[in-house]
């Protein structure tokens, strides 16, 4: 068998095993993995970013934000129905992402971090300066009618957890497939010769900067997605969700699953959110446990779990 | 009030923060120039400053101007010792790489906050001045203890300069900076100068903490703010300059006062950060820096 | 998360003679009780409510006050015969004072925990976070929150704020005093959120439907930790400065706005909130002498203190200072704190009211709750008497305007509840179950 079916093989089976997840779990499990499917998403859209192209970023928490922003909005104050504000929330998250990279790609590394931190950080400002439209860190709750849609001749009930969990899963299966298109196609190469040496890829006639900006802005996009779902199925926007923690958590749970791999964000945000989860009910001090893992991966585990097993067994993960 | 009066409370008040802001941000130069990474857990050995200031001066009880003494000269020990101790437990271990070390740092970043969470609690808490008077000016009144802020810190800003510039450890230090092999070629333990580096960065942190604790108070989550500022500073200032720097934190903490006249805030916060992100871009060498080697 | 161990439940029996003894003589009887009724029902299934505080984040000084407050009122619960003859139980989660973390929370509660009842926290962006969820879930949401946003109609018909009153009608209450007594120039001190914003508009508002006048509002962005510099900006015209201020930086607020006037001031009248949790004898907070506070609650045991309040205080463990009995510095957050105790005796009355079994009863619950309209003053309502408008799911109360007097704040004036009433806007009611 060969790696491209190995791969779609294995990707598969990790779709049709969270899919039949929904039939076993208990229901606050369920409930929690559909939060679960919505970060991974967001995380897979950083890993594009950060694990195939090699820029990490501090500032995700904008596009994320910005779908949010963008679908909330949108559903609140325009009356939008739920697929087309979900539409702009990533479309929102696209143009971010481009407005940001024509800038913030002219730098690379711990300036490109700063860069982006500092601008994610004007994006919180705005969400809360411009609080007549988004009331600022109270957020804003969706209308009534932004709760369900008809779409394919079916009303979806964004209000059913069983309707909530598969669209969540759907939006993973997308962007799974966008990944393992950008991972085993030229594209993904490109961006993978970007990480390893830019200067030669630059040599060999690639416009790396051209590359790096497809890269964000397919990052930020995905992202955005997660975010405009996260509005959307859970009903609620407000300024804390673009405050830096929700630029590091996709960081963190990329690196503990493994960057540059396809599934390991997904691994470490299930990973990370159960162990959160759970560290809060032993104590009040539970990002103590987001720092300790953060230090002990760095230290002993700099490729992530997935990442440790391509290099120790399969070579074919992409 | 008129706007003479309110430039020059706008002065002040700039003045003060630049004080605190010079201490701190210097710190975060200082590792950034010689060890060339950025430390995210700047912010948490301020916190930690002003944590230990306030069981310190609750430990002494008396006049609060003793606890106040001992709590500036031991804070920022144990916070280095604390930062060395960091620094040799994960920086080195993983060769001071520059992303692996922002990582790093945000994990040191959480393990100090939660840590103090868990100690100190979630609670705000106050730490009394060593001595307190209201200086009165025609147009409003002013705490004596601020002034008092900005000499103190000039003071400490001075010993640091001179350690810097004109003791064999600064040199040490200013070698490393320069040419890293080369360093290590004339003998030099690099290895040591570095953790060396990253304790005197943070025990600058935490004496700026200790000064400014009894004009806020100390709080768990205190130590984002001035992350961020040491962070706009040390780019304005130029990545590594320590002059940089001093110049840089004096015009931001002048300019933050005088820009909130004329926009709203949270706006002027919004177009100061976004300016400062543009600077980094365009001009990463900083406002004033040269470019350094690197 | 922990769950509380309850104190012994008693018998069935024991509980209907309470009722016919009237709920005030049970309290004598609370001593004998483990002696002359065994635990009997210990069998009986607890009523468990899901208790959703901050213990971190920047609200955590209420988060454990809170806490300690509910904790009082449960044990009394039990301690009186629980709640149709079952004891109750608080089972609390850290939200973190973060939306999201508290909608998960809420979603723990529905799920895993199963909880009868969520019982809510202060921070205002964590209950609306909260609230979608706790409504799809179809989980009873009471809380404790001071906001607006319950009463504005935004949420749903599964959340109510029966405990306390909220920021506008506690303002527009205020307005006529303030603008009699103290001025009718008014200058604005609030957080650039839309906490301070409900402060900045309702206040400017009635304000000037009094003949008032708004010179300057000056809004202090979130992340502020030093304030000296918006001082200038107080107009020297300004005959009263109103202020609120929320977390951690309280105190460096009030103490920079006595460096800035010294004893040069106008009239002062702040919420609080500028200072709950803080210490009135804080060196350098001598400038606030003479100046005024609103009040949830008076933090200070005043001379013509009720007998309720003497008891809820003392089962709170709350000294005549408003600091904790066992440590005098550490002061409670006494103008809110009282919507804990209070709530949870009005869940206890819908409760009883609709016979209340389990989970299936919520909507029973639901419109026991919507069948409330007055609490009486009394050991339960310690606060005082308030009127509860089943429509927005908003109680409305007393409130108190108090004096800074040697270090200590004296009740100057107690508002009618008429003072704070408003036009209903939205209405509950008429959503489906």
């Amino acid at each position: 068998m060969g790696d491209g079916a190995k791969s779609l093989l294995l990707h598969g089976a990790i779709l049709l095993s969270l899919f039949g997840l929904q039939f076993v779990l208990p229901e606050y499990h369920q409930l929690a993995v559909t939060r679960i499917l919505l970060l991974a998403v967001f995380a897979m859209g950083y890993n594009l970013l950060f694990g195939y192209t090699g820029l990490l970023s501090l500032g995700h928490a904008m596009f994320f934000g910005a779908g949010m922003y963008g679908a909330g909005l949108s559903a609140y104050h325009l009356g939008w129905a739920v697929p087309s504000a979900m539409l702009l929330g990533v479309a929102c998250g696209a143009l971010l992402a481009l407005l940001v990279g024509l800038v913030a790609l002219r730098t690379t590394g711990v300036a490109f971090m700063i860069v982006t931190l500092m601008i994610s950080q004007v994006g919180y400002l705005a969400t809360v300066y411009f609080t007549t439209w988004t009331r600022g860190d109270e957020g804003l709750v969706m209308p009534e009618a932004a709760r369900s849609f008809t779409l394919f001749g079916h009303t979806w009930l964004l209000t059913d957890p069983v309707t909530r969990y598969n669209l969540a899963l759907i939006l993973l299966a997308i962007a799974m497939a966008v990944l393992l298109w950008v991972a085993r196609g030229r594209f993904g190469r490109a961006l993978v010769a970007v990480r390893e040496n830019e200067d030669r890829t630059r040599m060999l006639g690639y416009h790396t900067f051209v590359i790096k900006l497809k890269a964000l802005l397919l990052s930020g996009a995905v992202s955005a997605a997660a975010g405009a779902a996260y509005a959307l199925m859970f009903a609620y926007i407000g300024s804390s969700f673009t405050t830096i923690q929700y630029s590091i958590d996709p960081l963190l749970y990329t690196l503990l699953g493994g960057a540059g791999t396809v599934a390991g964000p997904v691994l470490g945000t299930f990973l990370m959110f159960y162990l959160v989860d759970y560290a809060s009910e032993l104590t009040n001090a539970y990002l103590l446990v987001t720092g300790i893992v953060l230090v002990v991966l760095v230290l002993f585990f700099p490729r992530g779990i997935l990442g440790a097993i391509r290099e120790r067994w399969l070579r074919w993960l992409p | 009030m008129d706007f003479g009066p309110f430039l020059f409370l706008a002065t002040l008040e700039g003045l003060v923060q630049a004080a605190v802001l010079c201490l701190t941000a210097l710190g975060l130069s200082l590792v950034f120039g010689v060890m060339r990474v950025v430390n995210v857990a700047h912010g948490e050995f301020f916190m930690l400053g002003a944590v230990l200031a306030w069981w310190v001066t609750g430990w002494f009880g008396g006049h609060p101007a003793l606890g106040f003494v001992v709590a500036l000269a031991l804070a920022p020990v144990l916070v280095g010792g604390i930062a060395w101790a960091g620094e040799r437990m994960v920086l080195k271990r993983v060769s001071y790489d520059p992303e692996a070390t922002i990582v790093a740092t945000i994990g040191m970043l959480y393990i100090i906050q939660q840590t103090t969470l868990l100690t100190f609690g979630p609670d705000a808490r106050p730490v009394e001045p060593p001595f307190y008077f209201r200086v009165q000016f025609p147009w409003f009144g002013y705490s004596g203890y601020k002034l008092c802020v900005i000499v103190a810190a000039a003071v400490l800003l001075l010993a640091a300069w001179f350690v810097i510039t004109r003791t064999r450890l600064g040199l040490v230090m200013r070698a490393t900076q320069f040419d890293r092999e080369t360093a290590q070629n004339f003998g030099i333990a690099v290895d040591r100068v570095y953790a060396m580096v990253f304790a005197i960065g943070a025990g600058l942190a935490a004496a700026g903490a200790v000064l400014v604790v009894p004009v806020q108070q100390a709080h768990y989550l205190m130590g984002g703010d001035p992350l961020l500022l040491s962070f706009i500073v040390v780019i304005i200032g130029g990545l590594g300059s320590i002059r940089g720097t001093l110049v840089a934190a004096l015009l931001i903490g002048l300019c933050d006062g005088i820009i909130s006249v004329f926009f709203s805030p949270t706006l002027a916060k919004m177009l100061s950060t976004l300016a400062v992100a543009l600077v980094l871009v365009f001009r990463p060498q900083g406002l004033m820096g040269a470019r350094q080697r690197g | 998360m922990s769950r509380r161990p309850v104190n012994a439940p008693q018998s069935p029996a024991r509980r209907r003679t309470l009722k016919t003894l009237g709920i005030a003589g049970g309290a004598a009887a609370t001593g004998l009780a483990p002696t002359l009724f065994p635990r009997a029902y210990a069998q009986s299934e607890p009523i468990r409510i899901g208790a959703q505080f901050h213990r971190t984040g920047i609200g955590a000084s209420y988060g454990r006050w809170y806490e300690r407050t509910a904790t009082a009122a449960v044990k009394l619960i039990n301690d009186e015969g629980g709640i149709n003859g079952r004891p109750l139980e608080l089972v609390v989660e850290d939200d973190g004072t973060d939306p999201k973390r508290g909608a998960e929370v809420v979603e723990k509660f529905a799920t895993q925990h199963k909880v009868d009842v969520a019982y809510g926290t202060l921070f205002s962006h964590v209950v609306i976070g909260s609230s979608p969820r706790a409504g799809e879930l179809k989980l009873p949401y009471v809380v404790v929150s001071e906001g607006y946003h319950v009463a504005s109609g935004a949420l749903n018909r599964y959340v109510f704020q029966p405990g306390i009153t909220d920021v506008r009608s506690q303002v527009i209450s205020m307005a006529p005093w303030v603008t009699a007594n103290l001025g009718k120039k008014v200058t604005m001190i609030f957080p650039d959120y839309a906490f301070g914003h409900d402060h900045r508009d309702y206040f400017s508002q009635a304000v000037i439907a009094l003949g008032g006048e708004m010179l300057e509002l000056i809004a202090i962005p979130p992340t502020e930790s030093s304030f000296t510099r918006y001082l200038p900006r107080i107009p020297s015209d300004t005959e009263v400065l109103y202020h609120v201020m929320v977390g951690p930086g309280v105190l460096t607020f009030v103490k920079e706005l006595g460096e800035h006037f010294g004893s040069n001031r106008p009239e002062i009248f702040g919420f609080i909130d500028s200072l709950e949790a803080v210490d009135l004898a804080t060196p350098q907070l001598e400038f606030l002498e003479g100046t005024y506070f609103w009040e949830g609650n008076p933090r200070y045991a005043q001379p013509d203190q009720t007998e309720h309040d003497k008891f809820y205080r003392a089962a709170v463990g709350v000294d005549d200072n408003g600091a904790s009995v066992n440590d005098p510095k550490d002061v409670s957050t006494y103008a809110h704190m009282f919507g804990c105790w209070e709530t949870l005796f009005i869940i206890k009355q819908a409760m009883e009211a609709c016979n209340y079994s389990g989970p299936a009863d919520r909507g029973a619950f639901v419109e026991a709750m919507e069948a409330l309209e007055r609490f009486e003053e009394g050991r339960e309502h310690p606060q005082g008497e308030k009127v509860f408008d089943a429509r927005i799911h908003q109680s409305f109360g007393h409130q108190f305007i108090s004096r800074v007097k040697d270090s200590r704040l004296e009740v100057v004036h107690r508002t009618a509840i008429e003072d704070g009433l408003y036009e209903a806007e939205a209405d509950y009611t008429t959503m489906a179950l």
